[in-house]
C-alpha cells in the first residue's frame, strides 16, 4: 500500500471503528523539542492521522493560539531537520501514520526533493500546505511520485468547478475547512456547514476530513456522518500550553 | 545576457508579464490559503475591467489632477548638481497628496474595491503613508478603513497615526513578530481571511500574490510616464542614471517602468543597509537575500537556511521589509536594474543635504535614493541623474528629533 493509501484507510478504518475519524494536529517543538516525542507519541495513540505542524515565522493563516506555538517551538530551536531527525528516531514505535503540515517556505528551504526520499524513514506519509494552491500543485511532484499524500484544502468559498479539481488532484483525504477565517475560530453555521460537506463529499473519491474551529465533543458529534474525519489542533495545542495532557483530551473528544 | 533574461526582459517591456498565472519568470504567483483565492480572482477580474474602461480611465485622471495634484512637477537642482558635479533631477513625489506615492495606488485600488462591492477596506502600512493614503482614498471614495500597522511604526511615525484617525480610519497597532511592516502585513491577511467576500485588501507595495504586484505597478507606472516625458521636455534628454528607493517596491517599480525601454538609462535600487551587513541590522533583500515564498509571492528573501523570515531593521519604516517585490527580483536577474544597500547613516546625510541645499526635507526612504545616487554620481564625467523622491519627511520627524538630541544639537 502506497502511503496516500494508508492516510486514507486509516480514516475509513477510524470513521468505521468511530462514527468519525480524529486527527490530531501538533505542532513540532512545542512546549519544547524535548517534550515533543511524547505529546507526538500520546496523540498518535488516540488519533488516527496526526499531523506534525512544522512552524514558520509568518503563520498567515493561523489564529492567535497556534502563532504562539510556532513562536515558542522557533524560539525553542525547532527546525526542519531537527523534527525530521526525531521522527526518524520515532519512526516504528508511533501508532498512527503522519502528516507534514507546514507553510511552503520552510519546506522549500529543507527540499522537497530531499523530503520525497526521506519522508518514508521517518513515518511521513503526506504533507498538507496550506499556502501551495492547486494552480502551483505540480512543484510537490516529487512528493506525489512518491507515493505521499498531497491533502487538498478546500473553504467554504470555493467554487464548485475548482472543488472538482482541487479533489481530483487530492490524494490521503480532502480537507475541507468549516470556517471562512484563520484556525482555532468560532465555526459557521452548523446547517451551512453540513451542505457544505455533503458537496465537498460528492465531489471526492478519498475520504474527506473537517477541520478549523473543532474545539468540543459537541463540536465532533454534530459532523458524526457528515465527513469522514475531523481535524483538532487549536484546541489540543491551548491543552498543551496549560500544561495539561492531551491524551484524555483526545479521548474525551471520540 | 543569456537568451532566456533576454526573452524575460523583452516579455518585461512589451508588457507580456505576469503571465496568467502572475509570474514574472520564476517570481511572483499566488501562494496563498485556499479561502482567499476566489477573493484574488475577483479582483483581479475587477481591476482588468476597470483599467480597459474608458469611464474609469477618466474618473481616475480626474482624481489624479483634482485630488492627487498630477503631474507632480519634475524639477532640476542646482545647488544639489553642483555639490554632486552632476545634473541632478527630482521627481517630486512628495509633493502628490497626502505627501507620497502611496496614493497613486490607494485611490486606483478604492475606486476599483467600490467597483467590485466591497463593504469595507482593510491596508498594512509601514511609514504610515499608504495608511494615510487608503484613509483619505477611503474618505474620498466612501469605504470603511481598518489599517494594521506595526506596534514600533505606530511609535517611530506617530503624527501618521493620528492623520489616519482624523480621515476616519481605524488604526490597529501589531504587537506580533517583530512589530513593523512584516507583522502588520501578517495581520492585514489573516483579517481578510476572516472576510474575503466584504473586504478589500488594498495592499501598498508591489509584494504580495498576484495580481497585487501587477496591480500596484500599474497605478504606480504614471510616476516614469510623466519622469520620461518631463525630462525630454526640460532636460531635452532621458538621464543617464535613474534612482529610486526599494522596499518592497512600489514607487521604484513605477519609476523604472517608465524607462525600462531605453536600454541607455541605467536604473538603480536603494535597498535599506540599515547599521551593517549582518542578519537583523538591515533590510536589503538583493544583496543578502535568497529565493523563498512570503505573503503569497516567490521573490528575493531574507531568511535562515530553514526557511525562517529574518527581522529586519532600517531607520526608515517603508523600507523596514525582508522580502521585495517579485518583478524587481526579475528586473535583478536579468541584469536590468542594479540594487544596492544604502546605510542608515548615509541615507540621513543626504536627507540633510537636500535639507540645506534645496530647502525639501525628504522622507528617511528617498533619502536613501538620493545616498546612492550621490554615490553613483562619484567619477562620472558630468552625468544626468534622476531621483525619484518619493515622499516627504514630516512624518519622520520623531526619529529625526531624536537623532538631533542624540547629536547634542
Amino acid at each position: 500500500m502506497r502511503a496516500h493509501e494508508i492516510i486514507s484507510k486509516a480514516i475509513t478504518d477510524g470513521r468505521e471503528a468511530h462514527g468519525v475519524a480524529l486527527v490530531a494536529y501538533v505542532t513540532a517543538g512545542f512546549p519544547s523539542m524535548d517534550a515533543f516525542p511524547t505529546i507526538l507519541a500520546d496523540a498518535c495513540v488516540h488519533a488516527d492521522v496526526v499531523e506534525v505542524g512544522i512552524p514558520f515565522s509568518n503563520p498567515i493563516a493561523d489564529g492567535g493560539s497556534l502563532q504562539e506555538t510556532a513562536r515558542q517551538a522557533l524560539k525553542g530551536g525547532a527546525t526542519m531537520h531537527k523534527i525530521m531527525h526525531v521522527l526518524r528516531e520515532l519512526d516504528g514505535t508511533l501508532a498512527a501514520p503522519l502528516l507534514l503540515m507546514g507553510y511552503l517556505n520552510p519546506l522549500l528551504a529543507y527540499g522537497l526533493d530531499r523530503l520525497a526520499g526521506d519522508a518514508q524513514a521517518a513515518g511521513v506519509h503526506g504533507v498538507i500546505v496550506p499556502d501551495l494552491p492547486l494552480e502551483a500543485i505540480d512543484m510537490a511532484r516529487s512528493l506525489t511520485d512518491a507515493g505521499l499524500a498531497t491533502i487538498g484544502m478546500v473553504s467554504p468559498v470555493t467554487s464548485d468547478e475548482r472543488l472538482k479539481r482541487i479533489a481530483e488532484r487530492a490524494s490521503g483525504f480532502v480537507y475541507a475547512v468549516t470556517s471562512v477565517g484563520v484556525t482555532g475560530q468560532q465555526r459557521s453555521d452548523q446547517s451551512q456547514i453540513t451542505g457544505y460537506l455533503q458537496k465537498v463529499r460528492s465531489a471526492a473519491t478519498i475520504p474527506v476530513c473537517a477541520g478549523f474551529g473543532i474545539r468540543s465533543k459537541q463540536h465532533v458529534d454534530a459532523l458524526r456522518g457528515a465527513c469522514d474525519g475531523v481535524i483538532v489542533g487549536s484546541a489540543l495545542m491551548e491543552a498543551v500550553g496549560e500544561g495539561r495532557a492531551i491524551g484524555p483530551i483526545l479521548q474525551g473528544l471520540r | 545576457m543569456s537568451a532566456d533574461t533576454h526573452i524575460l526582459l523583452r516579455q518585461l517591456i512589451d508588457g507580456k508579464l505576469p503571465d496568467e498565472h502572475g509570474f514574472f519568470g520564476p517570481f511572483g504567483g499566488r501562494f496563498v490559503p485556499e479561502t482567499l483565492v476566489p477573493a484574488l480572482e475577483r479582483f483581479e477580474r475587477g481591476a482588468r475591467d476597470a483599467l480597459q474602461d474608458g469611464a474609469f480611465k477618466t474618473e481616475l485622471r480626474q482624481h489624479q489632477e483634482t485630488w492627487i495634484g498630477r503631474p507632480t512637477p519634475l524639477m532640476y537642482a542646482p545647488r544639489l548638481s553642483e555639490s554632486w558635479k552632476a545634473h541632478v533631477w527630482l521627481k517630486r513625489e512628495d509633493l502628490a497628496h497626502t505627501g507620497a506615492h502611496k496614493i497613486n495606488n490607494a485611490l486606483g485600488q478604492a475606486l476599483i474595491a467600490k467597483r467590485i462591492g466591497a463593504q469595507h477596506v482593510v491596508a498594512e502600512t509601514g511609514a504610515g503613508q499608504h495608511g494615510v493614503a487608503t484613509a483619505a482614498a477611503c474618505a474620498r471614495v466612501g469605504l470603511p478603513a481598518i489599517v494594521y500597522m506595526g506596534a514600533k511604526d505606530v511609535e517611530r511615525q506617530a503624527p501618521n497615526v493620528v492623520r489616519m484617525r482624523r480621515m476616519g480610519a481605524e488604526v490597529r497597532p501589531v504587537t506580533a513578530g517583530d512589530a513593523t511592516l512584516r507583522a502588520a502585513v501578517d495581520e492585514a491577511i489573516r483579517h481578510w481571511v476572516g472576510d474575503p467576500q466584504g473586504t478589500h485588501y488594498i495592499l501598498g507595495s508591489a509584494v504580495g500574490p498576484h495580481p497585487f504586484p501587477w496591480i500596484v505597478r500599474e497605478f504606480q507606472k504614471v510616476i516614469g510616464v510623466e519622469s520620461r516625458t518631463q525630462m525630454l521636455e526640460q532636460a531635452w534628454k532621458l538621464p543617464d542614471i535613474a534612482v529610486a528607493c526599494v522596499g518592497g517596491g512600489s514607487n521604484a517599480i513605477g519609476f523604472f517602468h517608465g524607462f525600462l525601454g531605453d536600454a541607455h538609462v541605467e536604473l538603480h535600487g536603494a535597498e535599506a543597509g540599515g547599521i551593517g551587513p549582518a542578519v537583523g541590522q538591515h533590510a536589503a533583500t538583493m544583496s543578502g537575500g535568497t529565493p523563498g515564498v512570503l505573503h503569497g509571492a516567490r521573490s528575493m528573501l531574507l531568511q535562515d537556511g530553514d526557511g525562517q523570515v529574518s527581522n529586519t531593521h532600517s531607520v526608515s519604516a517603508g523600507l523596514d521589509y525582508p522580502a521585495i517585490g517579485p518583478e524587481h527580483a526579475l528586473l535583478a536577474h536579468v541584469g536590468r536594474v542594479k540594487y544596492h544597500a544604502v546605510r542608515d547613516d548615509e541615507a540621513i546625510t543626504a536627507l540633510d543635504e537636500l535639507c540645506r541645499l534645496e530647502g525639501i526635507l525628504p522622507a528617511a526612504e528617498p533619502a536613501h535614493a538620493l545616498a546612492l545616487a550621490k554615490r553613483l554620481c562619484e567619477g562620472r564625467d558630468d552625468p544626468t541623474v534622476l531621483v525619484n523622491v518619493c515622499g516627504r519627511g514630516d512624518k519622520d520627524m520623531p526619529i529625526l528629533t531624536r537623532l538631533a538630541e542624540q547629536e547634542g544639537q
